[in-house]
């Protein structure tokens, strides 16, 4: 603010005789200056500089040189790399459609609710609130056998058998992915409801006078009028899942990702190789990886949504 | 008005239901921090003599309160940089017309495509060159803009009435004073979505505070809860306690102001 008063007064006439348009030119620029910087140091010279990393063999301790693409060979003939794709895209496969279908359930019965509507919607929000960290150690105990776990003690009360959850190669990874679905439906619903609450009211009367269905209705009114809601949260959950990382670590602290591997995400892959091992060089490949899927998958899903 | 039917009400009762499951996990939760170690195997919800010996004992033991205050002089810096900058870059955005406006726009749009983790090494390597590992600053650098606030409010701006503006120009106005007390005041619906995303997103942030910092004295609420869970190894009483210190004050926030958070999502999923 000073700076711009200060060189006002000191060129006095130069700045009188601009016209408006030059003024606002520089306005403008002053307005930007310190965010372009911001942009420039601390998101684009980043992005250079991980692509960079990902061609040299830093770590902490040696001075980064030049090795080609030798961190990509390693990381595709690595098995674990393999196994930790294979399980960042099963969180994927799975976590979204469930979260997405759901959510839109209860979206669809809670538009309609008046009674107590803002309570009910609250309960379903409450755990988006929450911190993944401290939830993580919550469900963790939840899956505990008994007399400990919650969830065993109810299936034993039914006479169910225990399961093992988080001790199991197969059960663990659906047992880790129920907290992030649990606590990103709120986001979804409150969503599905806004988009639910756009669509115009005159065009359900309007079908309800042609003598449509409910279900007639959902599919040809509702759903189709709902598309960009939808493309949004399939994209937004999508990317949410594919990064996965806070409940996974905290889920199972004395071996993150673990029994065997069995649930480690790209993520912790990535957070293990830098600051484990760290393999700066070979960490910055999986970064540079994970960035391609990214890309790759939000670009398809806006495809093959927006063709439909 | 629709008559009540059947359908309505077992909809209605699944739906309250439903929403019942939810909350579970939060009430086990604080139920298990009233109680002392010997009924913890007791799963009852409502504790059968609470105690808040745990609390007085996490508490006094001081981390917590230091973790708490942190994460509170992040959350809140970070969410005032966030108001401000991105704001004035969407209003510049939005309202200004200049060569090179549009490339601006998709620069800094672009970063959008770029996943945080993809930055953190070098931001690391950054870190670590200025001495800012174990500070603040550090915890802090990396949010204090977002290219998806600067989005939301230039989408906001643009639904405020240049004539507005004009006026205040032809009443000697400078354009600082133009944005800060006559636009801004115009989108304060989209500043409250904004500032409590970002107020959320860095409050259970939890990724790069774990990679930044090695102090226990610089740690998050939720870096610090991880670190003291491992240490409490099966005392889930303690755990459920400090999980609660964590989660209970955006609870008792989005209690009190549900409605306008409710809305700030809705605004920002919509717009965003």
């Amino acid at each position: 603010m000073s700076a711009i008063a200060h060189r006002e007064a000191a060129s006095g006439g130069l700045w009188s005789r601009m016209s408006l348009g030059q003024k606002q030119v520089i306005w403008a620029w002053g307005f930007l200056a310190v965010p372009l910087i911001f942009y420039a140091v601390i998101r684009f010279w980043p992005t250079f500089q991980a692509f960079y990393l990902s061609i040299t063999d830093w770590t902490i301790t040696r001075p980064a040189t030049f090795v080609g693409l030798e961190n990509y060979k390693r990381l595709f003939a690595d098995p674990l790399f393999w196994q930790v794709f294979r399980n960042t895209f099963m969180y994927l496969i799975l976590g979204t459609p469930i979260s997405l279908l759901i959510s839109f359930v209860v979206a669809y019965y809670l538009d309609r609710v008046r009674f107590m509507h803002s309570f009910i919607r609250a309960l379903y929000f409450l755990p988006f609130l929450t911190t993944a960290a401290a939830m993580a150690w919550v469900w963790r105990w939840f899956y505990q056998p008994v007399p400990i776990g919650v969830i065993n003690d109810i299936l034993s009360s039914f006479g169910i058998p225990q399961q093992p959850f988080l001790r199991s190669t197969s059960q663990a990874l659906p047992a880790v992915l129920a907290p992030a679905v649990w606590a990103g439906l709120g986001f979804q619903i409150i969503i599905f409801l806004a988009g639910l609450r756009a669509i115009p009211v005159t065009y359900y009367e309007a079908a309800r006078i042609d003598g449509l269905s409910e279900g007639a209705i959902l599919r040809k009114i509702t759903l189709p009028l709902l598309k960009p809601t939808l493309v949004f949260l399939v994209v937004f959950s999508s990317i949410g899942f594919l990064r996965i990382f806070d409940q996974v670590y905290n889920i199972n602290t004395n071996d993150p990702g673990g029994p065997l591997n069995s649930t480690k995400p790209l993520v912790l892959m990535i957070y293990q190789t830098a600051f484990s091992s760290y393999e700066m060089g070979y960490a910055a490949a999986q970064t540079v990886v994970l960035f391609l899927i990214l890309l790759v998958i939000s670009l398809v899903q806006l495809r093959i949504m927006r063709d439909r | 008005m629709p008559r009540i039917r059947p359908g309505r009400i077992i909809a209605w009762t699944l739906l309250l239901i439903g929403g019942m499951i939810m909350v579970t996990p939060l009430l086990f939760m604080l139920s298990t921090s009233l109680k002392d170690a010997s009924q913890v195997y007791d799963l009852r919800v409502i504790p059968q003599s609470p105690t808040f010996d745990n609390y007085i004992e996490i508490l006094g033991d001081g981390r917590f309160t230091r973790w708490f205050v942190n994460s509170m002089i992040v959350a809140v810096i970070v969410t005032v940089s966030n108001v401000f900058f991105d704001s004035l870059v969407g209003y510049t955005l939005a309202k200004f017309r200049f060569r090179g406006r549009y490339l601006v726009f998709v620069a800094i749009l672009s970063t959008l495509m770029i996943p945080t983790e993809m930055l953190v090494l070098p931001w690391y390597l950054m870190a670590s060159q200025f001495g800012w590992l174990d500070s603040y600053w550090g915890i802090m650098f990396p949010g204090m803009m977002t290219a998806f606030g600067t989005f939301l409010m230039k989408q906001f701006f643009e639904g405020v009435p240049d004539d507005f503006l004009e006026a205040a120009r032809i009443d000697g106005l400078n354009e600082f004073t133009i944005w800060w007390k006559i636009a801004m005041p115009l989108v304060t619906p989209a500043l409250s979505a904004l500032a409590i995303f970002t107020f959320l997103g860095n409050w259970t942030a939890f990724f790069w505070p774990l990679i930044v910092t090695t102090s226990a004295d610089l740690y998050t609420l939720p870096v610090g809860l991880s670190s003291f869970a491992v240490e409490q190894s099966i005392q889930w009483e303690k755990i459920m306690t400090g999980a609660s210190i964590a989660t209970l004050p955006t609870l008792i926030i989005f209690l009190i102001l549900q409605r306008y958070i409710v809305r700030g999502v809705m605004l920002a999923g919509l717009k965003g």
